[in-house]
């Protein structure tokens, strides 16, 4: 059991943020080489200018009018985002653990507001949970794979909380925190996840276009 | 909102009636190995990354319902929300590696031919900026490979391939429409000439095929302006007159690489400085945006000036002076193809605001203005799908009511006979103008001295 445990900490850790990093490495070369290959007037359109020009104004809160007219799933997903970074990535006890692997640190988040964030995300993917199945336009979309990928996110962000409030079995529940948010980073670059990715590509494409070609707003 | 006739209310099935002989004959031609052969070439081959990435992005988050005048209209029914015509055709596609059904595809060419106006107003709603629009196009180009395209279309784009204009108009027919014009406006100007193939002008004006064919009048207006303004300018008598471009909606690309070419080989064989177009916004489209890429031209091989843009040049430099404004209080529609697609909507406004005493906006405006629904080819699919567009443009109606307005002002050929359908299904008590209408009625009718 022990070895186990060594295993999903150690080794496995760097397996899955090499194959996180890694695969969305080969899915950019790839789309570009592609892109190269078989639809090289992208660029001929992409201008550094309208891709940021397009991307900025999608990341001012409620500039585009599309947020303005679903202003609580807008502003929930906005938040949600950027805590499922800002959480796990400035977790004290996180930081201690890259601490001691590779003598690096930085401002930690305090334990008590890092655990209502937590909440907040678990909070925000029950939220779209029920989303899916409420609002009939997004109903009508959704398939089983929309529930397990909000299941994979949620997994490592419950168990956390769990681990962290030390209810029920610790131990297991620290491997399975362990485990899961290494199933996360492993499947972000093989599934719709790798939006992380291609979202800003196909904004940048469209903010081009708009702003290049068409000179008109696209938010 | 209230009909005058009978609305239809009944949401579409999912097995769709046979209605279109060219699209039932065409279905009865295909095989499964054909169906199956032409999905996987136009997906697998006629696409690239860019297609991938957004079969592969969207997280079906809903947001582009908002945008869809279609799902507006139908009292948001998510059969007619962007996402799910993709999922209703594309999607499937993938899934099955295109072993459908021939329901299937009658139901996917409904759905990409009258059910979408390509217009791209989701685009701005997809915080990924997925082109819905182009995916729509790209179930077209597989409806035109299976020769399943509604037929009056169709028709348009037979008589693209073999006049090089919409509308069968003949050569000679199309002389003579320009001198009977020409001959008319005399009463006006007398010396008015509307210069046929004169080499080295400074404008070739340009317009679409149904103007000859049955609104003359606007050539006639176009003319009195050019020679009031006095400019330089000439049309070409020969084929490559015709800027219109049907064949760019049926996904038929080769025909419509075709048109443009002509276009714009015309104009080089006229040596003129730019083109000039009348106020239509698939035109624009074509020539700006589509049919200058299929011929490798990364943007037009000549400025392209849409009316809009040219109204606003003889307004502001004082070649056209405005006698006395126009009194009634009009609203202006944004024709996506111009707006979305050129970003004319201030300087028409501008202009509008030259000409007219009293403007009123609509909500939502510019950009973000709901399509005339009649654009993107949906109108040319031909009166046997008159019903539908009525119903599926209620918002716009609402839209338009709500302004106020005794006069719409739509600077589009496709959105000016979409809008005049709505307005007479609703019974809005709006007549119904080009901006070039607006500007002949009001204009000094004397020809322009510079410094005068």
């Amino acid at each position: 059991m022990n070895s186990f445990i060594a295993f999903i900490m150690g080794p496995m850790v760097w397996i899955s943020v090499i194959i996180f990093l890694g695969g969305l490495t080969i899915q950019l070369v790839g789309i570009l080489r592609a892109v190269r290959e078989k639809e090289p007037y992208i660029y001929s359109y992409v201008t550094l200018k309208h891709s940021l020009r397009s991307i900025g104004a999608w990341i001012i809160p409620f500039l585009p009018r599309s947020a303005r007219m679903s202003p609580v799933y807008y502003g929930i997903s906005y938040l949600f985002h950027i805590l499922l970074f800002l959480v796990p990535l400035f977790l004290a006890s996180h930081i201690v653990l890259i601490n001691e692997a590779f003598q690096l640190s930085w401002p930690a988040l305090n334990d008590q507001v890092a655990d209502w964030l937590t909440v907040g995300v678990i909070g925000a993917l029950v939220f779209f949970a029920i989303r899916r199945g409420m609002v009939p336009e997004v109903k009508f979309l959704t398939g089983a794979m929309d529930y397990l990928l909000i299941l994979l996110v949620l997994l490592p962000f419950l168990t956390g909380f769990l681990a962290y409030h030390q209810w029920f079995a610790y131990r297991w529940i620290t491997v399975l925190h362990i485990l899961s948010g290494e199933l996360m980073l492993i499947i972000i670059p093989f599934s719709r996840f790798s939006h992380m990715l291609t979202a800003p590509l196909t904004r940048a494409y469209m903010g081009s276009e708009f702003g290049h070609v068409r000179q008109a707003r696209d938010w | 909102m209230q009909t005058k006739d009978n609305p239809m209310t009944d949401t579409p099935s999912i097995v769709e009636k046979p209605t279109d002989p060219a699209i039932e004959s065409g279905l009865e031609r295909l095989t499964p190995e054909r169906i199956q052969q032409v999905i996987q070439q136009v997906l697998k081959k006629e696409t690239g990354p860019r297609f991938k990435a957004y079969v592969e992005t969207c997280m079906r988050c809903g947001l582009c319902a908002e945008a869809c005048s279609y799902f507006l209209s139908n009292d948001r029914d998510p059969q007619f929300m962007p996402a799910a015509k993709v999922k209703n055709t594309i999607w499937e596609m993938l899934k099955k590696d295109g072993n459908v059904s021939k329901d299937f595809l009658r139901r996917a060419v409904r759905i990409s031919h009258l059910e979408c106006n390509a217009c791209k107003r989701c685009a701005m709603y997809c915080p990924f900026g997925i082109d819905i629009a182009y995916l729509m196009l790209l179930v077209r180009r597989i409806c035109h490979k299976l020769e399943i395209t509604p037929q009056y279309i169709q028709d348009t784009v037979n008589s693209h391939s073999v006049t090089m204009n919409q509308m069968w108009v003949k050569d000679d027919e199309w002389i003579d429409t320009l001198q009977w014009q020409e001959e008319d406006a005399r009463e006006e100007f007398e010396d008015l000439q509307i210069p046929l193939d004169k080499v080295g002008a400074d404008i070739m004006y340009s317009v679409i095929a149904p103007e000859p064919k049955f609104q003359a009048g606007l050539i006639y207006q176009a003319a009195t302006m050019m020679h009031a303004a006095g400019m330089n300018w000439t049309m070409p008598s020969t084929p490559g007159w015709d800027n219109s471009n049907m064949a760019m909606y049926t996904g038929d690309n080769e025909i419509s690489g075709r048109i443009v070419r002509a276009f714009f080989e015309t104009a080089s064989k006229l040596r003129v400085k730019r083109i000039v177009m009348g106020e239509c916004g698939h035109a624009f489209r074509s020539v700006y945006d589509i049919g200058n890429r299929w011929n490798s031209w990364v943007m037009p091989p000549f400025e392209v000036v849409h009316a809009l843009a040219f109204y606003h040049e003889l307004l502001t430099q004082g070649r056209i002076t405005i006698k006395e404004k126009y009194k009634k209080k009009v609203t202006l529609h944004d024709p996506c193809n111009v707006s979305r697609g050129r970003g004319l909507h201030d300087k028409a406004r501008e202009v509008v605001n030259m000409v007219c005493e009293d403007f009123v906006d609509m909500v939502p405006n510019r950009e973000h203005n709901y399509c005339c629904g009649a654009g993107g080819g949906v109108i040319n699919c031909g009166p046997p799908y008159k019903g539908e567009r009525m119903v599926n443009n209620r918002v716009k109606a609402e839209q338009l009511a709500a302004t106020g307005a005794e006069v719409l002002i739509a600077p589009c050929h496709n959105c000016h006979s979409g809008l005049e359908d709505i307005i007479h299904h609703y019974d809005l008590k709006m007549e119904i103008k080009f901006l070039g209408d607006l500007i002949y009625e009001t204009m000094e009718k004397k020809i322009y001295e510079p410094g005068a």
